[in-house]
């Protein structure tokens, strides 16, 4: 869960950074989008680079829903009657969401790909080029509305998932807990804010 | 004071449970809860009714053995703003209000079967604890206790540790039902210590294979169970577990099958 999770982090990283591309125009993106299906070449063929990302990425989201399902079935296991009463003392929207969160932002990940990546999705269609797909796609307030949904869940879980991965990994610990919770909401806080201010700015007409 | 409860009655682990409304008059505040559920045992023993069964010792809040959900929390700990975090036993009638209507539950997890109304089976805790909660020590004379030094800060998060009294509070209050803080608690209590070292990959390696095969459930690290704990174990103790874990693997240790 730990692992697979921090594979995911970094990717979107670089996912946002290269998003707030946008900004710079078509041309750019565009170019920045060709620049990485070229990464590595000529010493290696056009998209080796980018098809390894990708199966990384694949199988770090299959280890990752692989072991949610199994966390999720051995908590039912572990308890098949419920309370008749019972009330949370300490756990947060996000560690509570964190299962149906998931569940979201997979159907999210599927609905995405068939969007910007392929284009199947996009009303510009799979021949258009990335800048005019997000533009088209952004410019429809329900594709972003699903989209601003989707970041959000990305935030809790994100919140919830860096503090439970510094634990799993056993780096936490009294003194640092404040440090990796301020830095788990700041961080999530961030990520997801450079995630919705693209869409948001072809929205609303920053990006045309 | 009044009190409306609705207990969790259930005659044995084959039969099927479900919650009775009591009406229990003249509850004074400085009665335990425990001593509470005394007068509700005393007017159902006077009415030819069977009493309510739950575990209790030592009253002191020290021993482990009281617990139960008090209107959906383990001890009732996180029910009042200004309670420490502790016991059934040590808590008060003068928490609750008159008129006051009360839900109690037993622990619930397939690890706990219930034995009777509120009394559940935590063996499973004991064949955690077997599985690797010891050191091993030479018997003899008491060794001379300057002879073996121990880093303050790691006696005081050891004995922080070792305040631990197996109550189950942690796996009544975790929503996926996981022993993680009461096993960890015993490998950081055993773990810091210089005498816990020699067993120290083979202990962590073999309490979590048990806590597994025992049926609890897996820690997301949501907090529920240190907000509930008595005493307060911290969830550091739970980190320390996994760290611990890791270099075990790493090390080589494997669980005895």
């Amino acid at each position: 869960m730990a692992v697979s999770g921090i594979i995911l982090v970094l990717y979107l990283i670089a996912h946002m950074v290269g998003n707030l591309k946008l900004f710079a125009g078509a041309e750019t993106f565009n170019g920045y989008s060709e620049w990485i299906r070229r990464i590595g070449e000529p010493a290696v063929p056009g998209q080796t680079v980018l098809w390894i990302i990708r199966v990384v990425l694949l199988v770090a989201v299959v280890a990752h829903i692989w072991a949610a399902i199994s966390l999720w079935r051995q908590a039912k296991r572990a308890r098949p009657t419920q309370y008749v009463a019972r009330k949370a003392v300490a756990q947060s929207y996000a560690s509570r969401t964190m299962r149906w969160g998931g569940v979201i932002l997979g159907l999210f990940i599927v609905y995405h790909i068939l969007d910007l990546t392929l284009g199947v999705a996009n009303p510009e269609g799979p021949g258009s080029t990335p800048y005019d797909r997000a533009i088209a796609g952004f410019s429809n307030p329900l594709v972003t509305l699903v989209y601003v949904v989707a970041l959000l869940a990305l935030g809790f879980h994100l919140r919830h998932g860096i503090w439970s991965a510094t634990q799993t990994l056993g780096q936490s610990n009294r003194t640092r807990e404040r440090t990796v919770n301020a830095f788990a909401t700041v961080f999530a806080v961030v990520l997801t804010a450079g995630f919705l201010i693209p869409p948001l700015s072809v929205l609303v007409g920053i990006i045309e | 004071m009044n009190l409306k409860l609705r207990v969790w009655r259930q005659r044995s682990a084959a039969e099927k449970g479900k919650m009775v409304t009591y009406e229990v008059t003249d509850v004074s505040p400085d009665m335990s809860f425990l001593e509470m559920l005394d007068v509700l045992n005393e007017q159902l023993i006077l009415n030819g009714e069977d009493p309510v069964s739950f575990d209790h010792d030592c009253r002191e809040g020290i021993c482990g053995s009281c617990g139960v959900m008090i209107n959906g929390r383990a001890h009732g700990n996180g029910l009042f703003d200004n309670h420490p975090q502790t016991t059934t036993c040590q808590l008060h009638m003068r928490s609750f209000k008159d008129g006051d209507t009360i839900d109690i539950e037993p622990w619930r997890a397939t690890a706990f079967p219930v034995i009777k109304d509120l009394a559940v089976d935590r063996s499973a805790l004991d064949r955690i604890i077997q599985s690797g909660g010891y050191i091993s020590a030479p018997t003899g004379t008491a060794p001379e206790a300057h002879s073996i030094l121990v880093a303050k800060k790691d006696s005081d998060a050891a004995f922080d540790a070792a305040t631990c009294i197996g109550c189950g509070a942690c796996v009544a209050a975790c929503p996926n039902a996981s022993s993680m803080l009461f096993t960890a608690s015993k490998v950081t209590h055993l773990g810091l210590m210089p005498q816990g070292q020699p067993e120290r990959n083979d202990r962590v390696v073999n309490m979590v294979h048990q806590q597994d095969l025992e049926g609890f459930g897996g820690c997301t690290n949501i907090g529920e169970c240190s907000a509930s704990c008595p005493k307060g174990i911290s969830m550091e103790n739970i980190s320390r577990l996994n760290h611990d874990l890791l270099g075990a693997l790493r090390a080589g240790a494997r669980p005895k099958s």
